[in-house]
């Protein structure tokens, strides 16, 4: 289960950074729309991975470690909804950068072959 | 302190958002009303920073405001830490904010909408972020004032500006994800995200897992060290900073302090209790800062457009501080918290000065621009940046008055008596040789050639910057007649410029009480446990009880993880 997140992990994390480094900004976009991925995973596993597990405790006399820890999914919540809006947000630019230098390179003019 | 005024520390952060959103039901056309309400509410921050201020100052009143949101104790809430170093940071966010609101008044407020919604959310999200005494919190406000500057970077468009926010979004988004992973590592081993009980945290943590923390630590420093332009990952500063409008370039000059802010605060906290993580780090910022320096002075001298001036100008002075910060010395991070306040002020007046200077150039460079790429239900009631202004005969008196607050912020940022930048830089000079070469002191952290790297580079920015603005200077005002008829300065323009360089020249007349109050303040941040004691002090829960209360659970399996 872990090496499988961990892979998953890694291998997003790898895709996002290289389309991060591309000229375009259709690629960069979705350069970072993996990494928001990956760093969203990341954060989910840094609660431990449990299957199963509630997050909330019920009753007086519990087994605090049979419990999924609660605060990395409310903070994934809000990482999950802040890089949603920003990535919006870069799609907006996106737009508006392709129709006033009507390039969608990057620096908003084609580099040199 | 009890009743109403408990809640002054929640002010910087409420009063801006709810006149933010107040303005947003308010018909675009409304301007007068709008920019008095967003002056009011600079305004209503920086009373309150003050009247913050006064009251850790008070020896009869704790040094440290605590204020728990929804009234949930440390460390399980969120808390609002009100100390000298945040009081400080949140009056200069506001006199800047204001001064700046006051700028735009005249001319940049109308060419795009929602300028001052936005611009009070940025003030919001910057109190918020020296305000907060928790690691996520910090983030969301972050995401807050960096959101309102990207609205507010784009504001009025044009080619330039959007070009410059694209690079500027995507580093940022960037600097967020490092930021995530640095307090998830950081969480995931201590089981805290409260930066006091982080402290307490690490006293007690596995020797084993030292390495992965101090991992987690060094991810979440980059995330800052892109927000104060540290080389070398400050390579849009300089585009960004000089593409924005006046205003919120000048703003923005105390964006970059935030991750100053943060960077010293974690330092004092986390590296000054003794232990495995002390000094953890402080080279890299020392050699980081003399970098910095390094690259912002041969950057000052590659360009002869004012606005990149001052954006190798902001690198330089966050240069500076890290360097001081990664030094560890008490007594120069006293004149570093000095010299932050006055070049943060002389670095907003630059950015509004270079607004008038660069005035006749964009006026050309606007005829490129194609009209606005998505259409907005204000566009009518929206004026362009030029109207009124054209080339023709020179004013002697706003000439006289641009040439004369131009001098002074010179002499303010380079370092010259008798203003404050000369008795801030000269109180790190002899605290920095003090403490390396002098009797009493063992080198800190770093060697000696990096002590005398750091102070040689000091005196050699101030000279190079000194030689930049002189040389534009000349060109602007005594060799170009005909680009200085385009400085049609208005009222609320030249008021703004004055208040800022009145505010820097009151800096140096009340060096006194001013170097007092950041001696005070430094000593403070060398004691982290009276931080940990304010904010953990209701409480009596170190983790010891933890383990205890989860061996009575019938857990414990995870002590140290779980709260």
């Amino acid at each position: 289960m872990e090496i499988v997140l961990a892979i998953g992990i890694g291998v997003l994390a790898t895709a996002g950074v290289y389309l991060l480094l591309r000229p375009r900004t259709f690629q960069v976009i979705i350069g970072l729309t993996l990494t928001t991925y990956a760093v969203n995973l990341f954060l989910v596993s840094t609660g431990r991975v449990k299957l199963g597990a509630p997050p909330l405790v019920e009753g007086a006399v519990v087994d605090v470690a049979a419990h999924a820890d609660p605060v990395p999914q409310a903070l994934v919540l809000t990482s999950i909804v802040i890089s949603f809006s920003m990535t919006a947000l870069f799609l907006v630019i996106l737009l508006a950068a392709r129709g006033l230098t009507g390039t969608d390179h990057v620096d908003g003019e084609e580099g040199e072959r | 302190m009890t009743g109403f005024a408990n809640h002054v520390i929640i002010l910087p952060i409420m009063l801006p958002i709810v006149a933010a959103a107040f303005m947003l039901l308010l018909n675009e056309r409304r301007r007068s009303l709008k920019n008095r309400i967003s002056i009011s509410a600079a305004l209503g921050i920086a009373a309150s920073a003050i009247w913050l201020l006064v009251q850790v100052e008070n020896p009869n009143t704790p040094e440290a405001f605590v204020y728990k949101l929804a009234n949930w104790s440390a460390p399980f809430g969120i808390v609002l830490v009100a100390d000298r170093l945040s009081a400080l940071m949140v009056l200069v966010t506001a006199t800047v904010g204001a001064v700046a609101l006051l700028y735009s008044t005249s001319r940049w407020a109308v060419l795009g909408p929602r300028y001052h919604s936005l611009f009070l959310l940025l003030l919001m999200g910057l109190s918020g972020a020296f305000l907060t005494g928790d690691l996520f919190n910090l983030y969301v406000f972050f995401e807050v004032l960096l959101a309102a500057s990207y609205g507010l970077l784009l504001h009025s468009s044009g080619r330039r500006r959007v070009k410059a926010g694209l690079h500027y979004v995507a580093v940022n988004l960037a600097g967020s994800f490092f930021f995530l992973v640095g307090v998830g590592v950081i969480y995931a081993l201590t089981g805290t995200l409260n930066m006091a009980d982080l402290v307490e945290r690490l006293a007690t943590l596995d020797p084993d897992q030292i390495p992965l923390l101090k991992a987690g630590a060094a991810v979440l420093g980059i995330a800052f060290l892109v927000k104060s332009g540290a080389w070398p990952l400050n390579f849009w500063l300089p585009t960004t900073y000089a593409a924005a409008a006046a205003p919120v370039a000048a703003i923005f000059s105390v964006m970059t302090k935030v991750g100053v802010y943060i960077i010293l605060r974690l330092s004092s906290l986390l590296t000054g209790t003794e232990g495995s993580f002390e000094l953890f780090g402080a080279s890299w910022l020392l050699f980081g800062g003399v970098g910095t320096i390094l690259f912002a002075t041969f950057g000052v001298l590659s360009t002869r457009h004012v606005p990149r001036i001052a954006g190798y100008a902001t690198i330089i002075s966050s240069g500076t501080v890290l360097a001081i910060i990664g030094s560890g010395s008490e007594a120069v991070i006293s004149a570093a918290l000095y010299y932050l306040v006055g070049s943060t002020l002389g670095l907003a007046a630059l950015f509004l000065l270079a607004d008038q200077i660069t005035r006749r150039e964009r006026l050309e460079a606007a005829d490129q621009d194609v009209g606005p790429i998505f259409h907005d239900d204000y566009e009518t009631a929206l004026q362009s940046e030029f109207e009124g202004v054209e080339v023709g005969a020179d004013i002697p008196l706003t000439t006289a008055l641009l040439a004369s607050t131009f001098f002074l912020v010179t002499v303010l940022l380079v370092g010259l008596p008798p203003l404050s930048g000369f008795m801030a830089k000269f109180g790190i000079l002899s605290g920095l040789l003090t403490a390396w070469v002098g009797q009493n002191g063992a080198p800190l952290a770093g060697t000696q050639t990096a002590a005398w790297l750091l102070v040689t580079l000091i005196v050699l920015s101030g000279f190079t910057l000194l030689l930049a603005l002189v040389r534009s200077g000349i060109e602007t005002f005594w060799t170009n007649h005909e680009q200085a008829a385009t400085m049609a300065l208005r009222p609320a323009e030249a008021a703004a410029v004055v208040l800022l360089v009145l505010m820097a020249i009151a800096l140096s007349l009340f060096a006194g009480p001013a170097l007092d109050y950041t001696d005070l303040a430094s000593s403070y941040l060398a004691d982290p446990d009276a931080y940990v004691r304010a904010v953990l002090g209701g409480v009596e829960l170190v983790p010891n009880d933890v383990v205890q209360i989860q061996g009575e659970l019938g857990g414990g399996a995870e002590a140290g993880v779980m709260p």
